[in-house]
């Protein structure tokens, strides 16, 4: 058992539809396994539940994104206007607070989606041009027509046999062997 | 029950055009979008359009290489007016962009499924007009290398922008709105860069859509966060669309000037914005589908709605024109009042009653069902509406400029052959844009289209 982790990535199967993969999915999950992964050329609704995924921290980052562009955009703008640089307009307040509104609302925005964009590729670990996954060769219809469930190495209960086994139970159409490198 | 027909033309089969054609699978909407950038030879006709296009934007370079080394005398402008072209066609460019971020933005939060097929060129369009967009305050500055002074950088003379000015307000709204709108893009971008990846049988190809789809591979685990963070940005550009032309319209709203100091504007303004950006995506949707047949993704559903779209921001504009001219008869202020009386029998009264044709009394024809279906008239139409809203911008730059308060300082304003050269030219560099965009990236979404077919066809279950 030990010598297939050492040179395997995992073991994959394939589907012809959602509905086959959510079976699979929920059926892999109910045997116990934990660490492996759905793959779906678009978001298939039911699968982030299937696999147990709970909430992202997306959402957090990019609150704290907005707060950091909002707050860090209003006191700029003071420190600019009142501080740093104070013209005095007709002896108007320095302060002018309102007048910082357009620009400080702009910058939530700008922080909260860029916090938004860039949270979700460090989480998702992306940009990562080459994975394992990609040496199975009928992966690539995995972004056009052909959906892939894919058991690790790492899971504890990992056996290749037994997944394989497993796979064939729910239908897979093709199982293969997914090498390290 | 069984006896009952109903009425043929009811809005209930009406209702049942469908927002994709019959019969397509997951793998069938993969090979036609993406055949079209990675097979499908180049035409004749793309080469002809590109080419017209591409020298129209030469002459847009030459037009500002000219005007870098003349100065903006070689414009029409003078005191007092110191905005012509440059200013009306700013607004115009970026109320173009707001359809696309309406389209990919707002009706996606309100779950429009019509919107998948039309959304990813409609995001590209805003990109490409905020490009244009972005071009004149840039160069109606007179000195276009010192720009970067506008943007709050640590300068040795320790100068920092006029935040209180909306000037500068919309170099915020702008450029954050161009970026969030790049990345917005760019996101939905990343699973169809990586299914053009997996297609590509060129090597080039696939190191490049590789390296721009950043190794996606479709991971669940990929799309759960994936999900929030697109519907997070839609959240967030639903409300930055809506500020982006109410700043604009806050850089005539905040002046004094006669015609320009009224609330109404930052509504009328993005209504007006919307009602031209929809005239434009009809503008690009209509050769497009036709071109490369695409009639099955870009359905009558699509141009029925987006006629309606515009039907309904036009009578929005139309009344924010009534009120603007009711307030000013009902203020009594004698310059407001003069100012209606400009508009009506002024020099530039001719423009005035262009605008009221185009932008409020042709499109009342899409009312008629007849009409919208017609793809011909609606083309039409869309070109109607996009002239009358850049007349919009004109009168109300170029009729409260010429005559405000004191009679010794009223003047006349018409553009010179550098003013039409310069606006033609950025029409050429969108479409020299548009023709780049097409060829190299997929023009609908295609994971937005597989869920669409996934979609119907559990209705159909």
């Amino acid at each position: 058992m030990m010598q297939h982790r050492s040179h395997i990535y995992g073991v994959m199967g394939e589907f012809g539809t959602p509905e086959e993969l959510l079976h699979a999915v929920e059926k892999v999950r109910e045997a116990g396994y934990r660490r492996f992964d759905a793959f779906a050329p678009f978001p298939v609704e039911g699968l982030s539940e299937a696999l147990g995924l709970k909430r992202n921290l997306v959402p957090a980052i990019t609150l704290l994104g907005g707060l950091a562009g909002g707050i860090g955009g209003f006191f700029f703008q003071y420190w600019a206007m009142a501080s740093t640089y104070p013209l005095n307009i007709g002896g108007r307040p320095l302060n002018s607070w309102p007048a910082f509104i357009p620009v400080t609302f702009e910058l939530t925005i700008l922080g909260a989606s860029l916090a938004a964009v860039f949270g979700m590729l460090a989480l998702n670990k992306l940009p990562q041009p080459n994975h394992p996954v990609f040496n199975v060769h009928r992966f690539t219809h995995a972004s056009s027509d052909r959906f892939f469930v894919c058991i690790e190495s790492k899971d504890r209960k990992f056996d290749l046999a037994e997944c394989a086994r497993l796979l064939q139970e729910v239908h897979a159409h093709h199982i293969t062997e997914v090498a390290l490198d | 029950m069984s006896d009952w027909n109903p009425p043929v033309d009811s809005p209930e089969i009406r209702r049942l055009t469908p927002v994709i054609g019959p019969g397509h699978t997951f793998g069938s909407v993969t090979d036609k979008i993406s055949s079209i950038v990675l097979t499908r030879p180049t035409s004749l006709g793309w080469y002809i359009g590109f080419l017209i296009a591409f020298s129209l934007m030469g002459m847009m370079t030459i037009a500002i290489g000219w005007l870098i080394i003349k100065g903006v005398g070689i414009w029409g402008i003078n005191i007092p007016i110191g905005w012509g072209f440059a200013i009306v066609n700013f607004v115009w460019w970026i109320g173009i962009g707001h359809a696309g971020t309406l389209i990919s933005a707002i009706l996606f939060l309100l779950n429009q499924k019509w919107r998948t097929s039309i959304n990813r060129f409609a995001e590209a369009m805003t990109l490409f007009a905020v490009a244009c967009a972005g071009i004149f305050p840039l160069i109606h500055t007179g000195r276009p290398w010192m720009a970067f002074y506008m943007f709050p950088y640590p300068s040795t003379m320790g100068l920092w922008p006029q935040f209180r000015s909306p000037l500068i307000w919309d170099v915020f709204a702008v450029s954050t709105y161009g970026t969030v709108s790049l990345v917005f893009w760019f996101v939905g971008l990343i699973p169809d860069l990586a299914t053009l990846r997996d297609r590509a049988v060129k090597k080039p190809l696939k190191i490049i859509y590789g390296m721009l789809s950043m190794g996606w591979r479709g991971s669940a685990r990929h799309w759960h966060r994936y999900q929030s963070a697109y519907l997070l940005l839609a959240g967030l550009a639903t409300p930055l669309v809506l500020s982006v032309h109410t700043v604009v319209s806050f850089d005539f709203a905040i002046a004094i000037v006669p015609g320009w100091h009224t609330t109404i504007f930052p509504p009328y303004f993005v209504a007006g914005a919307i009602y031209s950006g929809f005239a434009m995506v009809l503008t690009i949707a209509i050769p497009l589908r036709k071109a490369y047949g695409l009639e099955d993704f870009i359905t009558m559903r699509h141009l029925d709605n987006m006629a309606k779209v515009m039907l309904a921001t036009g009578l929005i504009v139309a009344y924010g024109y009534f009120f603007e001219f009711f307030l000013s008869l009902y203020s009594g202020n004698k310059f407001d009042v003069f100012l209606v009386q400009q508009r009506l029998h002024g020099p530039y009264a001719p423009f005035y009653y262009a605008l009221i044709l185009c932008n409020i009394l042709t499109p009342q024809l899409l009312w008629s069902y007849k009409l919208r279906h017609n793809v011909a008239v609606l083309f039409i139409m869309s070109i109607v509406v996009n002239v009358g809203m850049w007349l919009e911008r004109f009168v109300i730059v170029v009729i409260s400029l010429t005559r405000d308060f004191v009679p010794s300082a009223w003047g006349r304003y018409s553009p010179t052959v550098w003013d039409w050269a310069t606006f033609i030219g950025t029409i050429g560099m969108f479409v020299t844009l548009l023709f780049l965009f097409v060829r190299v990236l997929p023009a609908i979404s295609i994971a937005e289209m597989r869920e669409l077919v996934a979609d119907t066809s559990e209705e159909k279950k």
